[in-house]
């Protein structure tokens, strides 16, 4: 089965937790996680309503995978409508909260309403309440969680929640689980703060036992388990370098999009690079990476702790910061250093640090400075409008200086946390906001990668990698190679990537695992686990059904086929340096396709026969 | 020849795999609260650690047990509770120094590690090998050798 069948529906508002069975017939349409809570949100909210409104909902929802024995099944994802698109959000993280809920026997959180004053949820098992946070709020969430753990004098319990951030209205403001996982995108933790939800505490002692077949779930899982150690992707270069092993590659073939995307290739790149992180620093002796780690259940173990020089100027005499946390991946190193031009692991990793500790998305932000620091060359941001701090491309120091601002939503780091495209418009040069639908594309230039283009331009929650990552395909030749500079067969690719994600989105595992996997090593798993058919061809379906379901919400909301697109910079202005010299991206070539593909009208809304075969 | 279970707190990365097999194994099910090798992790300083009973030859919660639950299997070396001689009076978790016997509010018994009768599923499940079940004689095999390596520094054929 898999699923724990039991939902916990808080209503803010009037201070009720109840328990509810979980729609098994959307479970079988829908599967879980990413899934099945965006049909419950669909179902429950006004697309139009305002994300910061008490009538949003919330949604924190695991997979069936989510608690069990299958490598990386610890993810849950924060689903919601997004305050920084307006589009339907939905951020997956890892850690181990996604499995401490099922532990304590449920499948999603559902919140809803708005408290009156500060709370925090406390779930053990079955037990849930909301508690006062009157003395959390106010707090970062490296402090919360130390607060709620010495109250509750529990070592074991999990803690997710939000920083100063969220609570000063940063549209990108994150959920932050185990002090430095984060379901980081879209601003999910701005809307948990408009609620005046503080926290999520859980203690999970239940265990997790409803699997349909447990002798074919613990075969397929081995050999699941089997094929990611012997991949050379999983088994050794995201263990050993994270991934952040694509550093110096991205920039190589000239996708790495440089001091606000001008350029595509960043001179300073090997600097900022795993290779860099792995290397003793001349100043202390010590490397930037202390360790690798892993998730809850995950055999990858891709993640990053590090460790700061304590004599760096980031951290001089702030001993808090001295410490071994969680360091940078690839897109924070990306958007923290090349967007912004800046070269400094250490300065980096404080700037990421910060990110952590008050929950704010370090994509958004970083590409947020890039673009400040733009509108600061360029005249029409002046010392006036930042506090006096001179925000050029490349330095350090402003880069540290503006993530303290926008942690704590101070001065005009109060301005950045809207993130670029209010930025640039309320400036004057809307032009320079490198977003889709408000949000900050990560770090592949689709003039480098053309899929990447079509990705970014047609991705549910706005401009993102993980709603269908080409590169492993455009650059990697996973599954199989494609030509990263043309835009033919990149419809059907971006399409198939989406609906593959959406499935395994859905199922509690990780994404980096089809590094390795595709859908043949993961149905079986799903199958093993779950009543009803999970095969290839139904996880497909379910994908493609995801998709739509976001699709049809964010039309409803009131976007539209022209919101497909992507910023002038890409469409006009050609790559100068690299492989993909004099290349924009080919958006008008791949877009109609892809609609076709996908059984949309040319506008890009669903036509009657495509709701009927999806069951929409 | 009697085994043991080898942890190399270097090699964890935290991921808790060992504690759901362990718990799978003994209780039936995924629940890392019900698992007898637990991992910790430091934070502040990077560090992850398994850790469970070493199954002491003069074991301290055998000697304090005054209903004898606690014996020896002759096959694996292990401690073993007899679930049906135990009275859950948890003096043994107060006798042991290293806190690797423990109560189970769900049966009113303790539980500690049993080696799975000889076939650990921690030590199948752990990814990186922090956790291998070894000859009980040579656990510090690996580590003479890595020291051993360092003293050998002039090949003898230099000679």
């Amino acid at each position: 089965m898999g699923w724990t069948k039991k939902i916990l529906r808080v209503n803010l508002t009037d201070g009720s937790c109840k328990s509810e069975p979980l729609n098994m017939e959307w479970a079988a349409q829908y599967l879980g996680q990413r899934g099945l809570a965006t049909k419950y949100l669909v179902e429950e909210i006004d697309p139009k309503v305002d994300p910061l409104s008490p009538d949003n909902k919330l949604i924190m929802a695991t997979g069936p995978l989510t608690g069990t024995m299958a490598s990386t099944g610890g993810r849950y994802s924060v689903i919601t409508k997004g305050p920084l698109t307006g589009a339907v959000a939905c951020s997956n993280s890892g850690g181990f909260i996604g499995a401490e809920m099922k532990n304590a026997g449920w499948d999603m959180f559902i919140f809803e309403g708005k408290a009156a004053k500060p709370v925090y949820l406390h779930v053990e098992n079955d037990k849930a309440e909301l508690l006062p946070a009157d003395d959390l709020w106010g707090k970062s969430v490296w402090a919360t969680d130390e607060l709620l753990h010495q109250k509750h004098q529990d070592p074991q319990m999990r803690v997710s929640c939000v920083g100063r951030a969220a609570e000063a209205g940063c549209l990108y403001a994150a959920v932050i689980n185990d002090l430095h996982r984060a379901a980081g995108r879209s601003g999910v933790g701005t809307v948990m703060a408009a609620k005046n939800l503080k926290a999520v505490a859980v203690r999970g002692t239940l265990g997790v036992g409803n699997i349909k077949d447990p002798a074919a779930f613990m075969k397929a899982t081995a050999a699941g388990k089997k094929v990611l150690a012997e991949n050379a992707v999983t088994g050794q270069g995201l263990p050993t370098y994270g991934t952040q092993v694509l550093m110096n590659v991205i920039n190589e073939v000239g996708a790495l999009p440089s001091r606000n995307t001008r350029d595509v290739q960043f001179e300073g790149a090997s600097k900022i690079s795993a290779e860099a992180m792995a290397e003793p620093r001349k100043s202390d002796g010590k490397p930037n990476l202390t360790t690798n780690a892993a998730c809850f259940g995950c055999t990858i173990a891709c993640g990053r702790i590090s460790t700061i020089d304590k004599e760096h100027f980031t951290v001089e005499n702030k001993p808090e910061y001295w410490g071994a946390s969680g360091g940078l991946e690839y897109e924070a190193a990306w958007a923290l250093g090349a967007a912004t031009g800046v070269d400094d692991l250490d300065a980096l990793t404080y700037a990421n640090f910060i990110c952590n500790e008050d929950g704010f998305d370090p994509i958004s932000f970083g590409s947020t400075v890039g673009a400040a620091m733009e509108l600061y060359q360029i005249g029409a941001l002046t010392d006036k409008e930042t506090d006096g701090i001179a925000l050029n491309f490349g330095s350090a120091e402003a880069l540290s200086k503006v993530a303290e601002l926008t942690a704590r939503g101070e001065g005009f780091g109060k301005e950045l946390g809207l993130g670029s495209k209010r930025l640039c418009e309320k400036y004057g040069h809307p032009e320079l906001s490198m977003t889709v639908k408000g949000q900050e594309f990560p770090a592949y230039d689709p003039r480098g990668i053309q899929g990447m283009g079509l990705t970014y331009a047609t991705s549910n929650r706005g401009a993102c990698h993980l709603r269908s990552y080409t590169v492993a395909s455009e650059i990697l030749g996973i599954p199989e190679k494609t030509d990263p500079l043309v835009t033919d067969g990149k419809a059907g690719l971006v399409k198939a990537f989406q609906d593959a994600t959406a499935a395994v989105d859905s199922s509690g595992l990780c994404l980096f695992t089809t590094f390795a996997w595709t859908l043949d090593n993961i149905a079986p798993q799903v199958g093993a686990a779950c009543e009803g058919d999970w095969s290839v061809e139904k996880m497909a379906e379910v994908g493609e059904r995801v998709w739509n379901l976001e699709r049809d919400f964010n039309l409803a909301a009131g976007f539209t086929g022209k919101d497909d697109t992507l910023p002038q910079r890409l469409l006009k202005e050609a790559a100068k340096t690299g492989p993909a010299e004099g290349k924009v991206n080919g958006l008008e070539k791949m877009l109609p396709e892809y609609y076709e593909l996908r059984g949309w009208t040319s506008d890009g809304a669903l036509t009657a026969e495509t709701r009927q075969r999806l069951g929409l | 020849m009697l085994r043991a279970l080898k942890l190399e707190p270097e090699k964890c990365t935290g991921c808790l795999q060992c504690e759901m097999a362990c718990s799978f194994e003994n209780e039936g099910i995924f629940n890392p609260a019900k698992s007898r090798i637990k991992v910790f992790t430091f934070h502040n300083e990077g560090r992850f650690a398994p850790y469970t009973c070493t199954q002491c030859a003069e074991a301290w919660c055998m000697q304090a047990c005054p209903v004898d639950a606690i014996v020896v299997n002759p096959q694996t070396g292990a401690k073993d509770v007899r679930a049906d001689v135990c009275v859950g009076c948890k003096v043994c978790t107060i006798a042991c120094p290293f806190g690797t016997i423990n109560y189970s509010q769900d049966t009113g018994k303790v539980i500690k590690c049993d080696l799975c009768g000889g076939d650990p599923a921690c030590a199948k499940a752990c990814p990186t090998a922090a956790i291998t079940y070894v000859d009980a004689d040579q656990t510090g095999y690996d580590r003479m050798r890595a020291w051993a390596a360092q003293t050998a520094n002039t090949s003898r054929v230099q000679h």
